[in-house]
């Protein structure tokens, strides 16, 4: 008995820390998802693309880890800028269905183009700090484990910040809640989805480093699965809330890691879509609702 | 009632002909195999384009789970004439049942979602299919399914082609079919207007998942394996972007979407490491200029249809 606790603890502490990153990809989603209604199935690619900038980053610059992880969030979030620039924003008034169209397609471009420019083989991410194992007990936490759930609480809190506190976060409510009154209202529409990108997409390229320092390994394809999780996380919590996309994730997470923990983990991605189909039968709303929660 | 019969009957000759050309191109050896193979996942892609856009399309309920009932059929078939080792034709057909119920049970509980709703949905339950399938190790699990006879040839995926072509083209112009489009016009006055809804959208995803089924067999059958790599929401994806690019609702569109595709990547196979990429950006590129896809909702008159038909493939 005993020792299926420890077990169950263990798995939580694995699964919060895999949470934590289906979190600030799904932060991505749930922003540009309550901006512009658009599943943006290029999102996992730009996490792919911050983690192959961070490697590049500390491998090619010599870069420790903070500065690393900053640069590319910036990369990212200027290939989020361009991204919107020439694909979506050109379709501004097309079916929504042509947009969806046009984000597969910018997803398979992003790999591929990845493919053709760093080849298909798995790269070794650098070991930028010591796997210190510390030991709670019997509980084991690594420091990778600590690291990515620090930065991803600072990220997130930074993330509200910025929403509810500033200008520009203001201009994202107004325009996520009415496009058409908020342009009346004198904001550049295009602006603030542009911004909107940036920030999920430097959150996705966060997401990208942090997972590049926890599975030691990147490629190219690396964003088709968590891209998709993320999504997941981002409805589970409610498309268009904050602290649902945040919620989201770390219940997807844990519960991966649960299924994973009692020996089946072969049906680990099969649990994160049951999850959602009960979720989207009974609460299609998710789980903090439309009306509780603020959206962005 | 007569003209369309005509014009029906026109287009099946049109039909045979084409199947004659190509039938003769290919034993007189001036298609090679490797066009052959491709000239059968053009039959194959047809199939899949246009049962998703009886879904999508004509429906309007929007559903991108469609590998997991090509991947039912696939396994359901290989399993009939692989394992218990009866003859093709059941084979087809079981898959297509197969696939067909599994629709209607996961059609049922779903179809309640709409919109993106929907969509996020069908996806999971198509993933949710496919790994379940990569936990049945009497399928092989994951390593999939090999050794599956060869049966499909360009005579029987053409004609099944043909066959799922008309049926969906019938069932469109028919009662059921005006419902289905009445639904997807608007919901709830078709609903007001004594439409049942629930049970035309669970007619036509039936039917769409079921024709996947049989693609899904042709498939398996063809390439000797059936894998769950085969079946992920990349392929869905693949028919979603046929489907689109030639225009939802237009079943013409979905017949030169899918030609138009596969043989994109077919012509791209020299080419590997820049086959995606043009691909991808052929296909931002369109719907950047053609957002409604290439013939919008609307077909193409009947005579451009059989001209097309005889053109195309």
């Amino acid at each position: 008995m005993e020792n299926l606790l420890e077990q169950l603890f263990q798995q939580l502490i694995n699964g919060v820390s895999l949470g934590s990153i289906y979190a600030l990809i799904a932060l991505g989603y749930t922003m540009i998802y309550g901006i512009m209604k658009l599943i943006n199935f290029a999102h996992g690619d730009i996490y792919m693309l911050g983690a192959y900038f961070g490697y590049w980053a500390i491998t090619g610059l010599g870069l420790p880890f903070l500065p690393a992880i900053v640069l590319a969030m910036i990369g990212a979030a200027a290939v989020g800028i361009i991204v919107e620039r020439l694909a979506y924003r050109p379709m501004r008034n097309a079916p929504r269905i042509a947009i969806l169209i046009t984000a597969i397609g910018v997803s398979f471009l992003l790999e591929y183009g990845m493919i053709l420019f760093v080849s298909p083989q798995p790269r070794t991410f650098p070991p930028v700090f010591e796997a210190t194992v510390y030991h709670f007990g019997p509980l084991v936490v690594n420091s990778q484990q600590i690291i990515i759930l620090i930065i991803s609480l600072l990220l997130m809190g930074l993330l509200t910040y910025i929403v509810n506190h500033t200008t520009a976060g203001k201009a994202m409510r107004a325009v996520s809640f009415d496009a058409d009154a908020a342009k009346l209202m004198g904001i550049n529409i295009d602006r603030t989805i542009a911004m909107t990108f940036a920030i999920g997409s430097a959150l996705a390229a966060a997401g990208g480093v942090l997972v590049g320092v926890y599975y030691n390994s990147i490629d190219p394809l690396m964003g088709m699965t968590p891209g998709i999780k993320a999504f997941v996380a981002a409805v589970l919590g409610g498309i268009g809330i904050i602290p649902g996309a945040m919620l989201g994730g770390i219940i997807l997470g844990v519960v991966e890691a649960l299924v994973a923990g009692i020996g089946l983990s072969t049906f680990r991605d099969a649990a994160a879509f049951l999850i959602l189909i009960f979720i989207l039968l009974y609460k299609p709303a998710g789980l903090l609702g439309k009306n509780v929660s603020e959206k962005v | 009632m007569n003209v369309v019969h005509k014009q029906d009957l026109k287009i099946f000759i049109a039909c045979a002909v084409l199947y004659a050309v190509i039938q003769g191109l290919i034993c007189l050896e001036i298609i090679d195999p490797f066009w052959e193979l491709n000239i059968v996942m053009i039959c194959i892609n047809i199939i899949l384009a246009v049962s998703l856009n009886l879904i999508n399309g004509y429906t309007g309920q929007f559903s991108i789970g469609h590998a997991g009932f090509m991947a039912v059929g696939a396994y359901m078939g290989a399993v009939v004439t692989m394992m218990w080792e009866y003859p093709f034709a059941l084979g087809i057909v079981l898959a297509t049942v197969a696939a067909g119920v599994l629709g209607a049970l996961i059609g049922l509980p779903t179809l309640r979602l709409n919109g993106d709703y929907l969509c996020i949905a069908t996806l999971g339950l198509g993933e949710i299919i496919r790994i379940c399938i990569l936990n049945i190790e009497y399928v092989g699990g994951a390593s999939g399914l090999m050794g599956i006879p060869r049966e499909t040839t360009f005579t029987n995926v053409f004609w099944i082609m043909i066959v799922i072509v008309f049926f969906i083209k019938n069932f469109k112009n028919s009662a059921y079919g005006r419902c289905c489009l009445a639904i997807r016009e608007n919901e709830i006055a078709a609903d007001t207007m004594g439409i049942n809804t629930t049970k035309y959208k669970v007619m036509a995803f039936t039917l769409g998942a079921a024709f996947a089924g049989t693609a899904g067999c042709m498939f398996s059958h063809y390439f000797f394996i059936a894998h769950p790599a085969s079946f992920t929401f990349m392929r869905s994806f693949d028919v979603l972007t046929m489907v689109v690019l030639g225009g939802l609702g237009s079943m013409t569109g979905s017949i030169v979407g899918a030609m138009l595709l596969t043989f994109l990547s077919a012509a791209l196979s020299d080419f590997p490491e820049w086959r995606m990429i043009i691909y991808s950006i052929t296909m931002i590129v369109l719907m950047l200029y053609r957002p409604q896809g290439l013939f919008g909702n609307e077909e193409l008159s009947k005579e451009m249809f059989g001209r097309l038909l005889g053109k195309g493939k």
